[in-house]
C-alpha cells in the first residue's frame, strides 16, 4: 500500500479531534467572547483582573510552582539513588514507587483528609509524643501536601527513567577525565536528564495549577485556585460566559508556561509524556 | 542461459521528482547469476524492488516468463526475497519462519517437516528448527533467511546486500556458500551490492548502474578489463584514470608521452579517457620506461606493495610484488593491451562520480 | 559521597510517605469504631454494609463498563489513527501529533468545560456524554504508545511475508500485530486507568443519576466519609495490585523467554 493511501487511516481519528476536541475549544473561545445575549465582549477576560479572581490566580501560580519544585526535589534524589544503588530487581522497586499512582486521587486525597484534620492522625501521633498539635487542615499547607503526594509519582517516572538511560561509560568517562562527583551531576548528569525533567514538570505543573478537587477537599474555602473559581461559575452559577473567560485565561497560561519550557527542551524527546 | 525468464523494458521511477531509474531495459536470463553493483542511490535496490513488487514503476514494463506482472502484488509472484536486514519474523522460531510460506499454500504438515529439514541441512544448520531467531548469530540468521525464501521453490531469488551486515571472514564464507546454494538450487539469482569484490566472485553476469543508468552489463572479466566508460573503470578496483588525446589508432598521448595501444576507431585526435590498473603498471630503469618519476610512498599490503610515483605531473598508483624505496628514480613501462581507452562522457548522467567506496 | 545507608533511609522515608495514607485507609477499614482515630477492635461490617449499597455497587460498574469500554474504543481509534499518520510526511506527521497532545496538556478543566459546552448544545448530558469524553482523553495514550513502535516496525518483516505469498491483511495481523502488541496493550490499560481515575470530565460530562467511584466518593467527601469508603479503597487497592502484578508478571515472562533460549 503507498503512503498517501495509507494515511486515510487516520480519517476518523482527525473527525474525533474535530469533533471533540477543536469545536469544543473554539466553542469555550465563543462563550469567552460574547455575553450572554451573544454579543462580543471582552469583559470576561477582564474579569481576571478582579481583586478575587486575580488572588486565585497568584495562589494557583504558588501552588503549581511550589508543588513542581517540591515533586522535584524529592523525585531527583530519589531516582540517582535507585540508578546507584544498582538493585538486582530495580523495576519491581520502581513499580512499587509508581503503584500508589493508580490507585484512585480522590480516595488517596480523602486519605489525607483524615490524616491532617484537626483531630486527625497527625495530631494524635503528636500528642503521643508530647509535641505540639499542627493546624494544617483548610490551609495552603494542607493542599500543598496533597498535591505534592498525588504528583510525585508522575515526577518519580520520567525522572528515573531518563537516568537510568544514561550510559555508565559516559559517568566513567567523566571520573577518568578528572571531574568529581557535582561536577559530574552538573555537567553530564542533569543536561542528560533535562528532556525527562521537563516532561516530568510538564505533568506536575499543569494539573496542579488548575485542579479544583483536591483543594476543595484539603482547602476548603480558604484556599480557591482558578479552577475552583471556574467550577463554581460554571456549575453553580451557571455563568458559562464567565467561566469561559477565565478558562480561555488560564489557557494562555498553561501554553505560555509550556511554550517557556520547550525553550529549555532543545530535544525531540520532549513531546514523549511517558 | 539461454532462456530470457525477465525482461524490464522501459523501466522508469520517480520519487519526489527526481528520477531513481530512467528508461532502463535488462534481461535476466535463466539460472543466471545477475548482480546489480553500484554506489548507493544509483536505483540497483528500486530496480530489484520493481521486480520484487513492492514497488510499481511510473513507465515500463516487467516480464516474467513471458507475462506482464507489472502491477502484479509480491504475494503472487514466482519470486521470493532475501532482505537485507534477514526480516525474519520476531516472534516465531526458525522451523515457523521457514514454514510461513508454505503454510499460506496450504502445504501439508508431512510436507513442510520434510521441507524444513532438506531447508536447513541446505544452509548448514541442521537441528535448529526449535531455535529463537534473535539468539543466532547474523550469518547464521541470514542462512535462515535464505531458507525461508527457497522453500517456496520459486524461480527466481532476489538478494538485496544480504552479506552487508556480516562481518569480513564471515561475508567471504557465505560468498562461497551463496555460489554453492545457486548451483544446487540451479535458479536464477539476482543479486544487489554495493561491494564490487562481492560481485566479481560470484556473478555470471554484473549489471554496473549509477544515476539511474546502466553503466555496463558484462562478465566479471569484462567489467574490470574492458571498463567501458570512466565511472566503471573508476568503481570497479583501483585504477589510474588519466585525460589523453587519441593521436590515431594504436596511440594514445597521456601527460605529454606517447603510450602505443591496442584500441581502434576513436578518430584521429579526439579527446579520450585513459584507464591503466595499478597491477599493470611496470618500474623499469629510469631510461628503459616511456616517461620517468620518483616513488613518493610505500605500503605493504600484505599481497603486494602499493607504491605512488610521481611521473609528468601525475601520481600513478602502482601495485607490484617487488618493493622499490622511496625516492627512487624509476622508469614508468605499460604493455600496449593493458591500456583502456574510453569515449568521455557524453552526458552529464555518465559522468564518473566520486564515490567513497 | 553519600553512604549507602542514608541512600536506603531516604529511599524508605519516601516509601512510607507513599504509602502511609493508603495503610491508613486499609486499617480503618477493618476499624468497628466509627472515629476516625480510635481502634475498636477488628470487623468486616464496612465491607458487608459496600456490598450491600447499590449505589456503590452501581458506580463501581458504571466505572468498569466506563473504563474498558472507552478504553476498547479508543484502542481502536488510536490504533488505526496512529497507523494513518505513520504513513504521513513530516509536517502532517507533526501537526498530528500537536494536536494528539492537546487533551493531553491541556488543564483537565478546560477540556471538561469544553466538551460540556459542546454537549449541551447538540445532545442530553448522560452516560454516552460522558463515555465520549473518556475516549476523547484516552486516544493520545494508545497513539504515543503505539506511534513509536509502528516506527520502529521491521517493514522488511512486513514485506518478507507478502514476498513469502501472505496477503497485506494476513502480513499485518500475523507479523507487525505481535510487535505492535505490547504497544497497544499499554495504551489500552492506560487509557482504562485514566478513565478509572478520572473524576473532573466525568463532574462536568455526568448527566443525572450517573455515578463513577469518583464521583461517589466526592459527593461522600461533601457529606461526611462513611466508612464504607474506606473498604472500597482497600479493595481497589488490591484489585489494582493484582492486576499490575499480573501484567508485570506477563511482560517479565514474555521477555524472558524471548531472551532466553
Amino acid at each position: 500500500m503507498n503512503r498517501t493511501k495509507k494515511s486515510w487511516f487516520a480519517f476518523p481519528y482527525i473527525l474525533w479531534i474535530i469533533g471533540f476536541t477543536v469545536i469544543p475549544l473554539c466553542l469555550v473561545l465563543y462563550y469567552a467572547f460574547t455575553n450572554t445575549d451573544g454579543q462580543i465582549t471582552f469583559e470576561n477576560i477582564f474579569a481576571i483582573a478582579e481583586p478575587a479572581h486575580l488572588k486565585s490566580l497568584w495562589t494557583s501560580l504558588k501552588m503549581a510552582v511550589l508543588t513542581t519544585l517540591i515533586c522535584f526535589l524529592l523525585a531527583y534524589p530519589l531516582g540517582l539513588i535507585l540508578r546507584s544503588l544498582k538493585l538486582k530487581r530495580s523495576n519491581f522497586v520502581i513499580f512499587l514507587f509508581i503503584l500508589p499512582m493508580w490507585m484512585n486521587f480522590l480516595l488517596r486525597t480523602m486519605a489525607w483528609q483524615l490524616i491532617l484534620s484537626n483531630n486527625g492522625l497527625l495530631n494524635n501521633f503528636l500528642d503521643f509524643i508530647h509535641l505540639p498539635r499542627v493546624h494544617l487542615i483548610y490551609t495552603f499547607k494542607a493542599v500543598l501536601i496533597g498535591m505534592v503526594y498525588d504528583f510525585l509519582p508522575f515526577m518519580i517516572l520520567p525522572v528515573y527513567n531518563s537516568l537510568s538511560a544514561i550510559d555508565n561509560d559516559i559517568i566513567e568517562a567523566g571520573k577518568d577525565l578528572g571531574a568529581n562527583y557535582f561536577t559530574i551531576l552538573g555537567k553530564i548528569i542533569f543536561p542528560l536528564t533535562l528532556p525527562g525533567v521537563i516532561s516530568g514538570i510538564t505533568m506536575v505543573f499543569v494539573p496542579s495549577m488548575t485542579s479544583f478537587v483536591i483543594s476543595n477537599v484539603l482547602g476548603g474555602s480558604n484556599t480557591l485556585l482558578i479552577g475552583n473559581i471556574i467550577e463554581q461559575e460554571f456549575t453553580y452559577n451557571f455563568n458559562w460566559n464567565l467561566g469561559s473567560g477565565l478558562s480561555f485565561v488560564l489557557l494562555i497560561f498553561t501554553l505560555v508556561s509550556m511554550a517557556l519550557m520547550s525553550v529549555f527542551d532543545k530535544s525531540e524527546g520532549g513531546n514523549n509524556l511517558w | 542461459m539461454s532462456n530470457r525468464l525477465i525482461n524490464l523494458e522501459h523501466i522508469t521511477k520517480i520519487f519526489d521528482g527526481e528520477k531513481v531509474l530512467d528508461d532502463l531495459n535488462l534481461y535476466i536470463r535463466e539460472n543466471e547469476f545477475l548482480t546489480l553493483l553500484g554506489p548507493s542511490g544509483c536505483g540497483k535496490t528500486t530496480t530489484l524492488r520493481i521486480i520484487g513488487g513492492f514497488l510499481y514503476p511510473d513507465e515500463g514494463k516487467v516480464i516474467f516468463n513471458g507475462k506482464d506482472i507489472t502491477q502484479l502484488p509480491p504475494n503472487q509472484r514466482q519470486l521470493n526475497t532475501v532482505f537485507q536486514k534477514y526480516a525474519l519474523f520476531p516472534n516465531m522460531n526458525v522451523a515457523e519462519n521457514i514454514a510461513f510460506g508454505l503454510k499460506i499454500k496450504k502445504k501439508s504438515a508431512s510436507y513442510i517437516q520434510d521441507k524444513i529439514k532438506y531447508a536447513l541441512k541446505l544452509v548448514n544448520l541442521d537441528g535448529y528448527e526449535k531455535r529463537k531467531v534473535d539468539a543466532l548469530s547474523g550469518g547464521q540468521q541470514q542462512r535462515i533467511a535464505i531458507a525461508r525464501a527457497i522453500v517456496n521453490e520459486p524461480k527466481v531469488l532476489l538478494l538485496d546486500e544480504p552479506l552487508g551486515a556480516l562481518d569480513l571472514k564471515m561475508r567471504q564464507d557465505m560468498q562461497y556458500e551463496l555460489i554453492r546454494l545457486k548451483n544446487e538450487l540451479g535458479i536464477t539469482f539476482i543479486y544487489v551490492t554495493h561491494d564490487q569484490e562481492e560481485a566479481l566472485t560470484m556473478s555470471d553476469t554484473i549489471v554496473v548502474m549509477n544515476g539511474g543508468y546502466i553503466q555496463q552489463i558484462g562478465t566479471p572479466e569484462d567489467i574490470y578489463n574492458e571498463p567501458q566508460n570512466a565511472f566503471v573503470a573508476d568503481f570497479i578496483g583501483d585504477s589510474n584514470l588519466i585525460a589523453g588525446t587519441m593521436v590515431q589508432d594504436r596511440l594514445v598521448e597521456i601527460l605529454g608521452a606517447r603510450f602505443l595501444c591496442v584500441d581502434e576507431g576513436f578518430g584521429e585526435n579526439n579527446p579520450v579517457d585513459v584507464v591503466i590498473r595499478p597491477e599493470d603498471i611496470e618500474l623499469v630503469e629510469p631510461d628503459v620506461g616511456i616517461i620517468k618519476g620518483r616513488v613518493t610512498s610505500v605500503i605493504f599490503k600484505g599481497v603486494h606493495y602499493e607504491m605512488d610515483v610521481m611521473a609528468n605531473g601525475f601520481e600513478w598508483l602502482v601495485h607490484s610484488t617487488t618493493m622499490v624505496p622511496v625516492d627512487t628514480e624509476v622508469g614508468i613501462f605499460i604493455k600496449p593491451f593493458n591500456i583502456q581507452i574510453m569515449h568521455k562522457p557524453v552526458s552529464d548522467d555518465e559522468k564518473a562520480v566520486d564515490t567513497n567506496e | 559521597m553519600v553512604k549507602t545507608w542514608a541512600k536506603r533511609l531516604y529511599m524508605s522515608l519516601i516509601f512510607l510517605i507513599l504509602y502511609i495514607p493508603i495503610l491508613v485507609l486499609v486499617v480503618l477499614s477493618f476499624n468497628n469504631s466509627k472515629a476516625r482515630v480510635n481502634w475498636g477492635g477488628f470487623t468486616l461490617k464496612w465491607y458487608e454494609s459496600l456490598l450491600s449499597n447499590s449505589r456503590v455497587v452501581d458506580a463501581f460498574s458504571t466505572t468498569l463498563v466506563l473504563a474498558f469500554g472507552s478504553a476498547l474504543v479508543a484502542t481502536a481509534i488510536g490504533l488505526v489513527g496512529a497507523i494513518g499518520i505513520s504513513a504521513m510526511k513530516k509536517r502532517n506527521y507533526a501537526i498530528m501529533l500537536g494536536a494528539t497532545n492537546i487533551p493531553m496538556l491541556n488543564a483537565e478543566i478546560v477540556t471538561a468545560l469544553s466538551l460540556t459546552l459542546l454537549f449541551i448544545r447538540f445532545m442530553k448530558l448522560g452516560f454516552t456524554t460522558v463515555f465520549i469524553g473518556h475516549v476523547t482523553f484516552g486516544v493520545p495514550y494508545v497513539i504515543l504508545n503505539v506511534l513509536p513502535r509502528l516506527r520502529t516496525l521491521n517493514k522488511s518483516a512486513y514485506e518478507a511475508a507478502l514476498d513469502l505469498g501472505a496477503s497485506p491483511v494476513y502480513a499485518f495481523f500475523k507479523v507487525c500485530w505481535p510487535e505492535l502488541m505490547p504497544g497497544i496493550l499499554s495504551g489500552f490499560l492506560m487509557a482504562a486507568t485514566m478513565s478509572m481515575d478520572d473524576f473532573i470530565i466525568t463532574y462536568f460530562t455526568r448527566g443525572p443519576g450517573i455515578n463513577t467511584i469518583s464521583t461517589l466518593v466526592y459527593s461522600e467527601l461533601k457529606r461526611g466519609i462513611q466508612p464504607e469508603m474506606y473498604a472500597l479503597s482497600t479493595i481497589l487497592f488490591l484489585l489494582v495490585l493484582v492486576m499490575l502484578l499480573v501484567f508485570n508478571l506477563l511482560s517479565n515472562r514474555r521477555d524472558s523467554l524471548q531472551k532466553g533460549a
